[in-house]
């Protein structure tokens, strides 16, 4: 490894960005592909699951073996609502990786007693959200059932790359929702990135098993796409 | 991937120091670490991170520090087959197999 490709390596992963070394064995020569590059490449089927799966490897192509390493920024998890099912979801989602971010400006919700060892933000969405930034290793999750605190933040995550958006609401309240969004000037075909109501249909039944059906659709987000 | 050892590299590389970077690129049966797991190691052999957990460290070092020496790279199998692996210990039943560059 040349040390400009470990430059360009380090650099990509402090900005989050998603690249991938090829390294071929035989050779040793290598090369950086950024994941938005990864479609037009060569061995563009291969890079599409080493991305979507998070998985170095080694694998044969017709030029000989390679190897291809992945290097995927962390997931990110931002919540609005510092409500009971947020409560449930922190610890399924930390033990599958995420790092979570809470947002809720009610500050009797936001605290660090119900929300210890995350980030959590008693503060307006659309103040604190394009400081934590969204991006495609990261889920938005709306929470609150309050339009005031869930819509700027809905609307911030249908203008960026998040990999999933899920709404909490029956789907009266979605509808609602929807019909607002769609006011403000947003299509269908991007509407129909939120997932509401939120979570695979499994028949949860209270808080915990809500949070399991929002990860296993989280989780078919990121890598079923 | 984010086990920062690649972060070590860059701040051994800014500081003048020579390096080689282990990588683990397959591995069968119960490897102790898994693909992708990294090694640096400076001329003095010095290092921080795993390729497994323990048992090849010092062969990998060995042959990490004759490539910063010289450049390029090289491919290191250890496994229970192998007479030379047993000797340095992957007595876990694993086998995996490394890719050893020099940062050049």
């Amino acid at each position: 490894m040349t040390p400009a490709l470990l430059a360009e390596v380090l650099a990509a992963r402090a900005a989050r960005r998603p690249v991938a070394v090829i390294t071929d064995l035989a050779s040793g020569q290598q090369r950086i592909v950024a994941r938005e590059a990864a479609a037009d490449d060569e061995l563009a089927a291969i890079l599409d699951k080493a991305f979507r799966f998070d998985k170095s490897g080694v694998e044969q192509t017709e030029k000989g073996e390679v190897f291809v390493t992945v290097h995927n920024p962390p997931l990110r998890l931002v919540v609005t609502g510092a409500v009971l099912i947020a409560q449930a979801l922190i610890p399924m989602a930390r033990a599958v990786g995420y790092d979570i971010w809470v947002v809720d400006p009610r500050g009797a919700f936001a605290t660090g007693a119900r929300f210890p060892d995350i980030h959590l933000h008693a503060e307006w969405p659309d103040e604190i959200i394009p400081k934590i930034g969204l991006d495609q290793r990261t889920a938005f999750i709306a929470l609150t059932h309050d339009p005031k605190i869930d819509d700027p933040a809905l609307d911030l995550a249908l203008k960026s790359d998040v990999f999933y958006i899920g709404a909490l609401g029956s789907k009266k309240t979605q509808a609602a929702r929807l019909d607002r969004l769609r006011a403000a000037g947003f299509s269908d075909n991007q509407l129909s990135r939120i997932n509401g109501p939120i979570g695979l249909p499994i028949g949860a039944v209270g808080a915990p098993e809500i949070a399991v059906s929002i990860l296993a659709e989280m989780t078919r987000a990121l890598r079923l796409g | 991937m984010q086990n920062g050892t690649l972060e070590t590299a860059g701040q051994w590389l800014a500081e003048g120091r020579k390096l080689a970077i282990a990588t683990v690129i397959e591995t069968w049966g119960s490897a102790p670490q898994p693909v992708g797991s990294q090694l640096v190691v400076d001329a003095e052999g010095n290092f921080e991170g795993a390729v497994s957990g323990g048992c090849v460290e010092g062969a990998v070092i060995t042959e990490a520090m004759d490539l910063i020496g010289q450049g390029g790279h090289k491919l290191l199998s250890f496994g229970v087959a192998d007479e030379t692996a047993w000797k340095v210990g992957l007595a876990c039943g694993g086998k995996i197999r490394i890719l050893v560059e020099a940062v050049k």
